[in-house]
């Protein structure tokens, strides 16, 4: 989300100096841990996963981020601007795959980017430590993620997503919600219609955009009462 | 010459439009404003930079306040006798670069000119280091009430809100205690402690984008200090859950870095800034509101607005009224059977001209009576902006609506309304909502004691001035427009 952009030039602007002069406090621990892949991932289980018990989906199929260099900030991430970018085919099967680990996909004559599929370690899935922890320049970014719902009864439900920043979702190929705007990641930000899934298998496809700063995103579906939906298993094929 | 006297009249009407009543007044400008804290009879907040602004009467504002150190979004608690100032610094916060601290120093006065100001040496209280999941700018303390113990909490969007327990005699970390994760999505925290409840306050949305900046305040409770802060939804912050306390309205945009001030039991305040006043060419200002509470949560008052109103007392209702003649009006019932063919008419309300003439020349004695929305039952509120004021507004002169005549106490401190408003102290009202959401009228003018009074109900239809208790409804009115 963008505010980071403004507020950090300016505190940038204003701190480097004083920080630098200050002296390190000889009684206050100074170390701590960098934050590495491994807190936020591990590699996608042999067995089907669950949601958590709080319905959040936690198993997915993430894209390395396609650059987008040109997002200086996120005050364009207005509806038309999300929609046609979202409408861009950066890969000819993109809103079809379903990809496999370490498959990889060909952008340009230069660029080819692989599928990783993990297990996020919290309800959230941190794609800018999903990036960083691959070595990869986490802002200014598209990310695509992919999952497979195994449904086992014909159920009407809305799916949730909070999205930093904003986001598109789709299932089985038909456009689900947008989160529009400069978004902050928050649970159940945005609820889609009522979706009836039939029993069986079900693609779920996500694009989330940053500029500069955090991104992530939380999913999971609300039955008819409000309350999270878990009865189904999450597979990346 | 026509051109320039045109130009000129379209300045002066721009010029009085500009500055609402319910705005701060003078030096106003100000970024990541710190809980506004009252030193020596005036009031200091200090902003991201250096310095700060101060206030004699909390209304109108000038620079003047000095804290060293520069960086960002400080705080300010007193403690004792003396006063703990944070501020924060770190390196951009842009990718791998989310350093950040936060520092704390003393002064035993906010007062540059006094020769008992002067800060500490900082001392650094917490950290973040390069990309950690956090980073460590823009700290807010809380003194618990109950235990005595000092919180600091700090942090902004790039990872998580922490909290850390400082010690309140050296200002320093307490030795071992380790930073506790408590929100997420905000950043301009600010902690409060109620009715067994602890509150943590974040600023959510876009910062420093001038119109655009969609910054507004938002806030969970939790019965530990250390969280979970959930919202009305039980939603926990660290989800990114928050409940609304204020966003943007009355042209301006982007609410944040809450402050709380409480004035005595009932009388609570917010300060914050505002991202961008459209009244001000759209530039960040402190601004000050009443804080409200609706349900065990803090809600902001609405800016108070002028008007003409029934002013309605909380004891039993009635209105304040001049005490002059009822004066009947004709229609209405005239039998229990009525033709129901008889043609529907609209009556006419009772007008000023129908009935002033009537009432005393001089001074009006002031009574509650039955609301009838008679002429001497309909009070203008109006604010008077050149005549000082108190934290967050300035004082009110209230008449009878088309008239003159004000509500005023005389020399004896009883209540009376005069012939004609003359611009006295005396006839000069502060009009606070309290966290019920009725309000208080204190008179400008303090007694004998030093307190300013208020308007009291001593009987149902009597009314008087007296000290203000906010555990009485005798003390509490509403304005009504009806």
């Amino acid at each position: 989300m963008s505010m980071t952009f403004f507020r950090r030039l300016f505190v940038s602007a204003l701190a480097l100096g004083l920080f630098a002069a200050l002296p390190a406090h000889a009684q206050l621990d100074l170390s701590y841990h960098k934050p590495v892949l491994e807190d936020y991932f591990a590699p996608a289980g042999v067995a089907p996963a669950t949601p958590d018990a709080d319905g959040f989906i936690r198993r997915w199929s993430l894209l390395e981020p396609i650059a987008k260099p040109e997002i200086r900030t996120n005050a364009i991430f207005d509806d038309s601007y999300l929609n046609d970018e979202f409408a861009k085919i950066h890969f000819p099967d993109q809103m079809t795959i379903v990809p496999k680990d370490g498959q990889k996909v060909k952008l340009d004559k230069k660029t080819r980017l692989a599928w990783h599929c993990y297990d996020s370690k919290r309800y959230n899935v941190k794609l800018y430590r999903f990036a960083t922890g691959l070595g990869l320049h986490p802002t200014e970014a598209l990310y695509l993620a992919v999952t497979v719902l195994n449904i086992p009864e014909d159920v009407t439900v809305r799916l949730s997503v909070g999205s930093n920043s904003g986001s598109k979702w789709w299932i089985d190929g038909e456009e689900a919600l947008l989160l529009s705007g400069d978004r902050r990641m928050v649970v159940d930000d945005c609820v889609s219609r009522r979706i009836t899934l039939k029993a069986g298998r079900h693609v779920l496809r996500g694009a989330v955009i940053n500029g500069p700063g955090m991104s992530d995103f939380c999913v999971r579906f609300l039955d008819g009462a409000g309350r999270p939906y878990t009865n189904f298993t999450v597979t990346n094929q | 010459m026509k051109k320039i006297a045109l130009y000129l009249i379209v300045f002066l009407l721009t010029a009085l439009y500009a500055i609402p009543a319910a705005a701060q007044i003078g030096n106003v400008y100000i970024h990541d404003p710190s809980t506004i804290v009252k030193c020596d009879g005036k009031y200091y907040t200090f902003g991201t930079g250096a310095g700060g602004l101060i206030s004699e009467d909390g209304w109108t504002w000038h620079d003047g306040a000095v804290r060293t150190g520069g960086g960002v979004a400080p705080d300010v608690i007193k403690i004792g006798d003396r006063y703990l100032v944070s501020y924060s610094a770190g390196y951009p916060g842009t990718e791998g670069k989310t350093r950040g601290n936060v520092t704390t120093m003393w002064t035993k006065t906010l007062d540059p000119q006094s020769p008992d100001f002067g800060y500490t040496e900082p001392e650094l209280v917490a950290w973040a280091g390069d990309d950690e999941d956090c980073w460590a700018i823009d700290p807010a303390f809380l003194l618990d009430p109950t235990t005595g113990r000092l919180w600091c909490s700090y942090g902004t969007y790039f990872g998580a809100i922490r909290i850390v327990e400082l010690d309140p005699e050296t200002g320093k970390r307490v030795a071992g205690n380790q930073a506790v994760d408590i929100a997420i999505d905000c950043e301009a925290t600010a902690l409060m402690y109620k009715d067994g409840w602890y509150y943590l306050l974040g600023t959510h949305g876009t910062c420093c984008d001038g119109v655009n900046s969609t910054y507004n305040i938002v806030c969970g409770r939790s019965r530990s200090v250390t969280g979970p802060y959930l919202d009305n939804m039980g939603r926990d912050m660290l989800q990114g859950g928050g409940k609304m306390v204020l966003s943007a309205g009355n042209r301006a945009t982007g609410p944040g870095h809450f402050g709380w001030y409480v004035e005595e039991e009932g009388v609570e305040k917010m300060s914050f800034h505002y991202e961008a006043d459209y009244n001000r060419s759209g530039r960040s200002v402190l601004a000050v509101r009443s804080l409200l509470w609706k349900n065990g949560w803090p809600v902001a008052a609405d800016p108070f607005k002028e008007g003409t109103y029934e002013i309605e007392s909380e004891r039993r209702g009635y209105a304040l009224e001049l005490a002059v003649d009822f004066v009947r009006q004709q229609g209405g019932m005239r039998a229990f059977r009525i033709d129901p063919n008889e043609p529907v008419v609209s009556l006419a309300e009772q007008t000023l001209e129908e009935v002033e003439d009537r009432w005393p020349a001089g001074e009006i004695p002031v009574r509650a009576g039955d609301y009838m929305f008679r002429p001497h039952q309909r009070w203008t509120v109006t604010a008077v902006p050149d005549k000082g004021g108190y934290l967050g507004a300035p004082y009110y002169k209230i008449t009878i609506a088309g008239t003159e005549r004000a509500l005023a106490v005389d020399e004896d401190g009883e209540l009376m309304a005069v012939p004609a408003y003359t611009g006295a102290d005396n006839e000069l009202w502060r009009i606070e909502q309290l966290t019920d959401g009725t309000f208080r009228i204190l008179t400008k003018v303090a007694c004998k004691c030093g307190k300013q009074r208020c308007l009291l109900s001593t009987g149902d239809s009597t009314v008087a001035m007296g000290d203000f208790d906010f555990s009485s409804d005798n003390c509490k009115w509403n304005f009504r427009d009806r």
